[in-house]
């Protein structure tokens, strides 16, 4: 009994111990925030800016950034839908920015109060799923593409996404688990959209994609870039923000995107409905825009930015690598996943489900 | 007093009845309420019947509790020759607490750590190399897979046998080798007997978390073990099919309980048995 009770005392004192540290650590923020302006709140990834940017947009202009940060796009809608915390702004990723614009969370976009719209690459404005840009402005972009082991495998030897099915890479291959992914780069490699909506199309990606198995090491989630790091596989399909992370680990790995085309994703800027300092979300929206702002972010991020005169401001070796920042004849051959309802996300998951249950 | 005393009684008993009916009982019904109502249809049986009628998900059900019970085992084996020399070891505490220390560590550290020791350059393949073996693959494969999901499950295998053996009276083991019986028929038929409800309720917690699990599927095995906690996963998450996710969640549930019956049953006879 007195064994327990110590035992109590001692998770009660940990828990003092907290939440004062916690509140100690709240009170002497607030403090440091009186006498400013409004504080914004940037709900976004994390590790997606470059964190002096916030300091200097704070020095300019006076404004105070609340730095929030989510880890899925689903996540982040519950979030705002929920509404208990005010976001000024937002990142959602292509899909996601139609389903929040779809349930009545965004705000439109005053375009009078945008400075910056003329430095963007017009290949990345009125998407699909934002036609006219009434609700978002992108911030970042890429590619869903091959990253592979130079040292093994040869670039010249992944010009189109059936070479993956090639016999040479037998238990090589690492997967991203994404059935829209996975689905869509077999449905391009049969010359058809990554969009389709034809069961019979979708049943023959199948038949297709069951054969791909025997080169399948693993279908894993955001590990892959450690795997891939770690040389654990040879090459795997996975997305080119993903790809340049692993290749800041290991310098032998290279990314590269097929011929036949592929996935267009672009995160991108939102206010939301609810937002309370929409004044401050619009400055920093403009800030971010600016193209010495953003080449700056996207040197630190790493990813493409669909800001031209940014690009204009990179070093050579990162404009030009076509990996990263495709010609435009590929550029064109990429396209955007349409948000699908519930019934045709359903076919492609079984269709992925009963891919990944055959035995290699 | 007596009528404090039934008060206080009814007071804990009201308490934990709404407990119960808010944590337990009401999620359950909403799973099984979510389930039986697919949108569009409102009410339909039409998620269990596709269930039991689809190849993949019957495959997925299968494979669960295959590998299910292969990690049961795998434990069980395990765990019971290290229960027995706990008990027999001089600093019993010490020793149990080595056992019971690595669930205080995050459980996807633990899967990460051995992503690091069963990975192509990790520490098992450096060892294998310098004995003259060549790089083995190692994860990714059905072994790793059931090593980890063992080695997260030991403890709880372990807590529950040992405790069973401790109960054990020591003068009923003297007593069987003072009539004769050899160390081998001693443990054969006095102490694996009396230990038995300790092996009972450890394989009821080692089986029944170990029918959904998830995330070591993915991490260590690749995806190349695909249970029915990645459909739940997937169902909950990415095609938002929160109804046929409960199909699922209630299937489980059934089985779990099915599970608890059979190993329970005996217990009971065994019980009048003695009596």
């Amino acid at each position: 009994m007195k064994k327990l009770l110590m035992t109590f005392s001692g998770i009660a004192l940990l828990l003092v111990l907290f939440i004062g540290l916690q509140f100690a650590l709240t009170a002497s923020r607030s403090q440091s925030d009186s006498g400013k302006k409004d504080t914004i709140t940037f709900y976004n990834w994390g590790d997606y800016i470059d964190p002096e940017i916030l300091k200097d947009f704070e020095k300019e202009s006076g404004y105070k950034v609340n730095y929030q940060t989510f880890d899925s796009n689903e996540a982040m809608y519950t979030k705002i839908k929920q509404g208990g915390t005010n976001f000024d702004l937002a990142v959602p990723s292509d899909y996601m920015v139609a389903k929040l614009k779809d349930a009545g969370l965004l705000a439109k976009l005053d375009k009078s109060k945008l400075s910056g719209m003329s430095h963007f690459d017009k290949t990345f404005m009125n998407q699909s799923f934002d036609k006219g840009n009434e609700y978002s402005l992108p911030y970042f972009w890429g590619t869903l593409g091959i990253l592979y082991n130079k040292k093994v495998v040869s670039e010249g030897d992944l010009k189109g996404w059936s070479s993956i099915w090639s016999e040479k890479y037998r238990h090589r291959l690492l997967l991203v688990d994404s059935a829209r992914d996975v689905l869509g780069l077999t449905l391009l490699s049969q010359g058809k959209s990554v969009n389709d909506k034809n069961v019979a199309d979708i049943a023959a990606a199948q038949g297709k994609l069951s054969s791909l198995m025997p080169n399948v090491k693993a279908i894993v989630g955001d590990e892959l870039k450690l795997y891939m790091a770690q040389g654990e596989g040879d090459l795997a399909v996975t997305y080119s923000g993903e790809a340049r992370n692993a290749m800041e680990r290991n310098k032998d790995l290279a990314y590269t995107v097929p011929e036949d085309g592929s996935n267009l994703w672009l995160d991108n800027l939102v206010i939301p409905k609810k937002a309370e300092h929409k004044e401050a979300a619009y400055a920093l929206m403009n800030y971010l825009s600016r193209p010495d702002v953003a080449a700056k972010n996207a040197k630190y991020i790493g990813y493409a930015t669909p800001n031209k005169d940014a690009k204009a401001l990179l070093p050579d070796s990162v404009k030009n690598n076509e990996g990263f920042y495709p010609k435009q004849d590929l550029l064109d051959k990429l396209q955007v996943y349409e948000k699908f309802n519930q019934y045709w996300t359903q076919k492609y998951n079984d269709a992925f489900l009963e891919f990944k249950l055959g035995k290699s | 007093m007596n009528k404090t005393k039934k008060r206080f009684t009814e007071a804990y008993l009201g308490i934990y009845g709404l407990w119960l009916i808010a944590f337990v009982v009401a999620p359950l019904l909403l799973l099984v309420i979510q389930s039986v109502s697919v949108p569009g249809q409102g009410f339909s049986l039409s998620n269990y019947k596709e269930f039991f009628t689809s190849g993949p998900y019957l495959a997925m059900t299968v494979n669960s509790v295959w590998y299910a019970f292969l990690i049961t085992m795998v434990t069980l084996v395990i765990a019971y020759p290290l229960a027995l020399c706990l008990t027999k070891l001089k600093h019993r505490q010490f020793w149990l607490l080595l056992v019971i220390l690595p669930t205080w560590i995050n459980l996807l550290l633990k899967t990460y750590a051995f992503i690091g020791l069963l990975g192509k350059g990790g520490l098992l393949n450096s060892g294998l190399e310098h004995l003259g073996f060549g790089p083995t693959q190692l994860l990714f494969t059905n072994g790793a897979f059931l090593l980890v999901a063992a080695y997260i499950e030991l403890p709880f295998m372990v807590l529950p046998i040992y405790n069973a053996l401790l109960d054990i009276d020591p003068l009923l083991p003297a007593a069987s080798r003072d009539l004769g019986a050899s160390a081998g028929q001693t443990l054969k038929k006095v102490i694996w007997p009396l230990s038995l409800p300790g092996v009972k309720t450890g394989v009821q917690t080692v089986f029944i978390p170990s029918l959904s699990l998830f995330m070591i599927t993915r991490l260590i095995g690749g995806n190349k073990v695909i249970t029915l906690g990645t459909a739940i996963e997937e169902h909950f998450l990415v095609t938002q099919n929160w109804s046929f996710g409960s199909t699922i969640g209630v299937v489980l549930i059934i089985a779990m309980g099915l599970t608890m019956a059979l190993t329970g049953e005996k217990k009971k006879k065994k019980k009048g048995g003695r009596r």
